[in-house]
């Protein structure tokens, strides 16, 4: 309150200057011979308004956190088995609750990791092409139309990628599960590989899906890149390849690997295309893309009609307590390489 | 300025060719790099045309935008979709209506009041979190608040509190980047003529910055009517229309695809397809809505 009003001092006195630069300054006292003071109720009023809704957000924020925990925690007590570690999730006897993350946290992982691997450098050529290679004319419909990837819904992904793509890629998947099947990640998995309800179909799936936003963030530190030091190797002779690599990628390349990280995060967390997609197993994951199962989001989805008894639902929500910290973690990752400069939405 | 004998210099010529390595390499990057762009058309283009090709047949349907499902039978091919159009609109809507003040006071506190205070950057941080949020954990968090805690029974309304979790980073954020598009002479200005604080951001700041505002609504909108997960956690499906917000099952497109997924007669087959369709049309719509409104409307800079 006292803040205020010294502020409105301030602008009294220095009516050329900016108020809106003033807050710095408040911490000077106030004179007593100041003139005329006015405190406007509006003000206030507006100014609680504003900062009240800005701890909305943050208490909300707060409140997940809590909650999800709060919920959590009877159910771990009453797990019987090791929850990092094991492959069971059996929660339909409340008394007798044996829930464990090792396959959720292996199919997540591995689908995530897969669609980032595909995606990463088809993002890069992306955003090159947009910022330094299509005619700048065409440059703003094209990044429309990648934009456009973003808005088709989950769910419709995850309908074309099991009834469409999947048998497309069967062929290759045998192909892989053939040739390069004595790699574990290529051997044979737990489901069968036709069809394509496999962690494979999943993470081609992904990879389309996460494109569109490493694109778009990458294309915006790549278009910020000094156009003197673009200017200065053209002008040394290199072709635009050179200039590009001497100059663009050095530049952006922080960018690209925050926004690849962000792409992480939105893989890690998808729910129903990889709920539709994948296919349920009978034995745990064997670390193969050839694999079924269920990812951390797609679990919880799939018992979501099953919510009812307080302790069965806490063993989802712990396993959502788990996601929710992964792509905290991956986000985090991705805000401190970036350093402020990438802004994702 | 004398010249010096050209047998001496023209050893090495002032400007060489470009050597083939560099050429070829050159070469190679320019169709490495296209090829990403038109690689990843392939995807969007197939799937839009799938989508089109097994879709088109329910939605030119006589009763598919003005029935619901109500009474039909798995296997007949009739019915409409108007449940859960009604259901994901409304929904939607709800959200919105939480959000957008919520989000553009967020964004008038960081931009007018803030000035890097501990509450802004707070504040800040924190959206940058919940931008990461997943959205089945939003669900998660919303059914452990309003279901398990409180005792609300599942609701549309359930759902839309979900998507608010998923709408405000993004309302926060375009706002947040319209508002510091206004010159500061605006603001000036109207300092100058004595106009207080919080008139000249609600007569001034905010209806310059307003059409770019209504563009990220428009487009947080589209991104959370297709969200499947919040509404798989939180409401019924429901084959018939329900108005009511507060209670009971209502169906909305992400569910009646998930939900007719199970049903192996043609007829479902054929729905699923058609709703997708319905729900592409519905999002294209706003998306489309947005770019008009920010074509037509731009924030003048200077």
């Amino acid at each position: 309150m006292s803040e205020s009003k010294a502020r409105t001092r301030q602008e009294a006195r220095t009516p050329g200057g900016s108020p809106v630069m003033m807050d710095d300054m408040s911490e000077e006292p106030p004179r007593p011979a100041a003139p005329r003071t006015v405190r406007r109720s509006g003000d206030t009023v507006f100014k609680a308004l504003t900062s009240g809704s800005s701890m909305v957000i943050v208490v909300s924020i707060a409140l997940i956190g809590i909650f999800l925990l709060v919920q959590a925690v009877p159910s771990l007590r009453a797990n019987t088995v090791n929850f990092l570690t094991s492959t069971q999730f059996s929660t339909s006897d409340a008394t007798n609750l044996a829930f464990g993350i090792r396959d959720l946290l292996v199919v997540t992982v591995l689908s995530s990791i897969l669609a980032l691997v595909l995606a990463m450098p088809v993002a890069l050529g992306i955003a090159l092409f947009l910022t330094h290679y299509a005619p700048r004319r065409l440059a703003r419909p094209f990044a429309y139309v990648i934009d456009l990837l973003a808005a088709v819904p989950s769910i419709v992904y995850g309908l074309w990628g099991i009834a469409v793509l999947g048998p497309e890629l069967e062929p290759v998947a045998t192909w892989l599960n053939g040739n390069l099947g004595w790699i574990p990640l290529f051997a044979d998995g737990n489901v069968s590989i036709a069809g394509g309800g496999t962690i494979f179909t999943a993470g081609v799936v992904l990879a389309i899906m996460i494109l569109p936003i490493i694109t778009a963030v990458t294309r915006e530190v790549f278009t910020q890149t000094p156009r003197t030091q673009i200017e200065g190797a053209l002008a040394l002779g290199a072709t635009k390849w050179e200039m590009v690599r001497t100059t663009v990628l050095p530049f952006g390349r922080s960018g690209y690997v925050a926004a690849s990280m962000l792409g992480l995060g939105r893989a890690l967390g998808e729910t129903v295309a990889v709920l539709i997609i994948l296919r349920a197993a009978s034995s745990p994951s064997g670390l193969s893309f050839f694999d079924g199962g269920y990812t951390f989001a797609s679990k919880i989805a799939s018992a979501a009609a099953e919510f009812s008894q307080p302790l069965p639902t806490g063993a989802y929500i712990a396993a959502g307590l788990v996601l929710f910290l992964l792509t905290l973690v991956v986000n985090a990752i991705a805000r401190v390489i970036a350093g402020g400069k990438v802004n994702a939405s | 300025m004398t010249t010096t004998a050209p047998e001496d210099t023209a050893v090495v010529p002032a400007f060489r060719s470009i050597g083939v390595v560099r050429k070829v390499k050159n070469w190679v990057a320019t169709s490495l790099v296209t090829l990403a762009f038109v690689g990843a058309l392939v995807p969007l283009v197939w799937l839009l045309y799938t989508v089109v090709s097994k879709g088109y047949e329910a939605i030119l349907g006589a009763n598919w935008w003005q029935k619901s499902l109500k009474g039909v039978l798995p296997e007949q091919f009739t019915g409409g979709v108007y449940h859960a159009i009604y259901g994901t609109l409304v929904q939607g809507l709800v959200c919105a209506v939480i959000a957008v003040p919520i989000g553009v006071l967020t964004a008038v506190y960081l931009v007018e009041y803030g000035e890097n205070g501990r509450l802004a950057r707070v504040t800040t941080f924190m959206v940058d979190i919940l931008s990461g949020v997943p959205s089945i954990v939003a669900a998660l968090f919303v059914f452990a608040v309003w279901i398990s805690t409180l005792g609300f029974s599942q609701s549309a309304l359930a759902v839309s509190f979900a998507l608010v979790l998923l709408m405000l980073p993004v309302v926060v954020r375009s706002s947040e980047e319209m508002l510091r598009l206004v010159p500061d002479e605006l603001r000036e200005a109207a300092y100058a003529l004595g106009v207080p604080k919080w008139k000249t951001i609600v007569r001034i700041v905010l209806p310059t910055a307003l059409s770019g505002m209504v563009t990220g609504v428009m487009l947080a909108l589209a991104r959370v009517m297709g969200e499947t997960a919040p509404v798989l956690v939180l409401v019924g499906y429901s084959r018939s229309i329900n108005y009511d917000v507060t209670d009971g099952n209502m169906a909305s497109l992400p569910l009646l695809i998930y939900t007719e997924l199970t049903n192996p007669e043609a007829a479902g087959v054929q729905r699923v397809w058609g709703a997708a369709l319905t729900l592409i049309l519905v999002i294209m719509f706003f998306n489309l809505l947005a770019s008009i409104i920010s074509r037509f409307s731009a924030v003048p800079t200077k």
